[in-house]
């Protein structure tokens, strides 16, 4: 390096070309940080959730107050009677959601009939089967020959599992979805309409969750295994001491103290959504956006999305293809 | 269903009701940004053209680096047998928390021979070999840590002496405009007048415009950016190609130190934009349109390569009267004769087990 002696010279893009001094050390590589910047403020960013828990736990409400938006699918279409689907179906809507220059595609994907029936085995098939769609779609159009630049991601990044507040424990059919799920995408459980348990209540019911999730081998996000150094160890070992987070969710706004509030109202107190003395939502929407985001997505493309194409990669050169008369093995995407 | 709705229009008058507004992803740019500066950055630039036209010193003018510093200057007797080499210095540098890790990757020998008929081979052929090794690590199975080893930019250093082009710069920019980003600067322009270099400008881009030569383009400025900014753009683009000076010795002019080559007649400062364009050089490069070379290698001359790669291969395939397989995914990992071998073996497998099936159905006829 030549010697030290600063010396600022006029530079562009914003220095006045004033004073007689030329930097000797700066090269003014972290510039590069500002050009990433303004290529991913250009481009937005894409955000895919999955709700699923049984009717009535509070998603779509909770999706609107997450997202200040009315993104849910109860807000958008239009439904005389709500009914519970026969089987099981996924709904996507997608928003184009702004805030301080920054754009969001965001995309809540429902899943109305999860856990409502009366046999409910097998109920996590078509939501392993839509995720898995999503990542074959990925990788179908990243191994194009003629790719798009930037191939449109539809792939689940979290999934939302709204727990019961039974103030007990997991049941099978939770246990039994978490699994699954958390083998091929981020789950974050959630202990939904937690206004019916008490504060001790709540301690002891998160606690025998996260048992029971350390007892079946459940990884919930965020997984210990991704941690990447020290310092991520550290924020996340916090996060998982508190999960699942109890929520409460509002779309409805209320007059507490002089101020206007989401809440709910009851006679006896109001329920303040966003204060965590009375409930974790905040937590979880500063873990979910305000933090995490990003590091959910990498999650989801790094790790469970490249775990799928290797699985898929194998399976191909297991089953060659030949002409002449044979045919040819339908490769369709399979259930772990 | 794709539907646009934007927030709700709410009394913004109450600064309360802003932050209650506020949802929380407007952080997600830090938080990318956060990740980055973790992982650091990379960047591969080549440097071409003849010995002599500084180009070692304007790199480590550009990086503040000394990468040469022991190399052994060849004299024209030992340069008759030199062939076109192709050498690689990797350097980190740290600035500001941001790590950069910048591989120079030089061709002595260019040019220099008596006879240097596609004397750009080896670059080409280096060109490709990384093209070659990205393509199989996305191909593959493990892809956690790729090294991006693909040239992102290439500086090709055209004498000052010419009038203009001379055959070899139009053949080696040709050869190379659809691999690899080219930016043609006048070397070593100190030793031309400020009427001499705009001349030499414009008959440079005149010449390229005719033969055709595809070299790297700005991109246009977004129609929102501030005036300031636009201008300086203008600036950039209205002054190219760019007549550069490298100097890494300090100097004393007008009572500063500053980065020159002192002559009897004055003082060259390298970092004077009156001076030559080493500054718009480098703002071009480091500050502003780093990450552009990098997206237009990957998205433009990667996937080019990409895509004529898949059909050679998909073309040999059907040449040999092959169904492709449901997913044209290629085990690169593996050399194709390999993989040519395990077709065949799995062909006579299938051919015989069919005989097998066919006899057998001959039997049961005959029974």
């Amino acid at each position: 390096m030549i010697g030290h002696t600063s010396v600022a010279v006029g530079g562009l893009y914003g220095e006045k070309a004033s004073g007689p001094t030329v930097d000797f050390s700066y090269v003014g590589i972290d510039a590069i940080l500002e050009q990433m910047r303004r290529k991913a403020m250009k481009q937005g960013f894409e955000l895919n959730i999955m709700v699923v828990g049984q009717s009535g736990l509070g998603k779509s409400t909770l999706m609107n107050t997450l997202f200040k938006s009315k993104v849910s699918r109860k807000s958008v279409l239009a439904t005389s009677q709500e009914k519970i689907p026969k089987t099981i179906e996924i709904k996507s809507i997608s928003h184009d959601i702004e805030e301080k220059g920054v754009r969001m595609k965001l995309t809540v994907i429902d899943t109305p009939g999860f856990g409502d029936q009366i046999n409910n085995e097998n109920c996590w098939q078509p939501i392993m089967k839509f995720i898995n769609d999503q990542y074959e779609a990925y990788l179908q159009e990243e191994i194009n020959i003629n790719r798009k630049k930037r191939i449109p991601d539809s792939r689940v990044h979290c999934c939302i599992y709204f727990i019961p507040p039974t103030g007990h424990c997991l049941r099978p059919l939770d246990v039994e979805f978490m699994r699954r799920l958390s083998k091929v995408v981020n789950i974050v459980p959630v202990i939904a309409k937690a206004d019916t348990l008490t504060l001790e209540e709540r301690d002891f019911f998160k606690k025998k969750i996260r048992e029971e999730l350390r007892a079946n081998g459940i990884d919930v996000y965020p997984q210990k295994e991704f941690d990447e150094d020290a310092e991520d160890r550290m924020i996340n070992e916090k996060i998982r001491e508190m999960i699942p987070f109890a929520v409460v969710g509002s779309d409805q706004e209320y007059q507490v103290n002089g101020r206007r509030l989401l809440g709910r109202k009851t006679k006896w107190g109001t329920i303040e959504v966003e204060n965590i003395a009375h409930c974790e939502f905040a937590y979880l929407r500063d873990l979910l956006i305000r933090t995490h985001m990003q590091n959910i997505k990498d999650i989801t493309s790094s790790i469970h999305y490249e775990m799928y194409r290797v699985r898929r990669l194998n399976e191909n050169n297991t089953v060659v293809a030949h002409a002449n008369g044979i045919p040819e093995h339908h490769l369709a995407a399979h259930e772990m | 269903d794709l539907k646009d709705i934007k927030y709700p229009q709410r009394d913004t008058k109450q600064p309360e009701r802003d932050e209650k507004e506020y949802v929380g992803f407007a952080t997600l740019p830090n938080q990318v940004h956060r990740k980055s500066v973790k992982k650091g950055f990379d960047f591969t630039l080549m440097v071409a053209g003849e010995s002599g036209l500084g180009k070692s010193t304007l790199v480590n003018s550009l990086f503040l680096t000394d990468l040469h510093k022991d190399r052994k200057l060849l004299n024209a007797e030992e340069r008759i047998s030199q062939t076109v080499e192709i050498t690689k210095h990797t350097v980190d540098i740290e600035e500001k928390g941001v790590k950069l890790k910048l591989t120079i990757v030089d061709t002595p020998g260019f040019g220099d021979a008596v006879n240097n008929t596609e004397c750009w081979r080896p670059v080409t052929d280096y060109i490709n070999l990384q093209f070659e090794q990205y393509f199989r690590d996305e191909s593959g199975l493990n892809r956690k840590n790729i090294q991006d080893n693909r040239v992102h930019c290439c500086l090709y250093f055209i004498p000052p002496f010419g009038h203009g082009l001379r055959p070899v710069d139009i053949e080696f920019m040709k050869a190379l405009q659809d691999k690899v980003n080219v930016v043609p600067l006048i070397a070593k322009a100190d030793c031309l007048t400020p009427t001499e270099i705009k001349k030499l400008k414009e008959r440079l881009r005149e010449e390229i415009d005719k033969y055709g030569i595809k070299i790297y383009q700005f991109p246009d400025c977004d129609s929102d950016e501030d005036e300031e900014f636009k201008q300086q753009d203008k600036e950039l683009k209205e002054s190219t190609p760019f007549a550069v000076i490298g100097s890494n010795t300090v100097v004393e002019a007008r009572g500063q130190r500053v980065r020159g080559r002192l002559y009897p007649w004055g003082i060259v400062e390298v970092e004077n934009p009156s001076h030559c364009d080493f500054v718009k050089l480098r703002t071009m490069l480091i500050r502003t349109h780093m990450h552009d070379l990098k997206d237009i290698t990957s998205d433009g001359h990667y996937e080019n390569y990409r895509a004529q790669c898949i059909q050679t291969m998909t073309s040999k395939m059907n040449a040999d009267k092959r169904v492709e397989s449901p997913i044209p995914i290629l085990p690169l990992s593996t050399p194709d004769v390999e993989t040519e071998k395990l077709i065949k073996m799995k062909d006579e497998e299938i051919v015989n087990n069919a005989q097998q099936q066919v006899l057998h159905n001959q039997d049961a006829d005959v029974n």
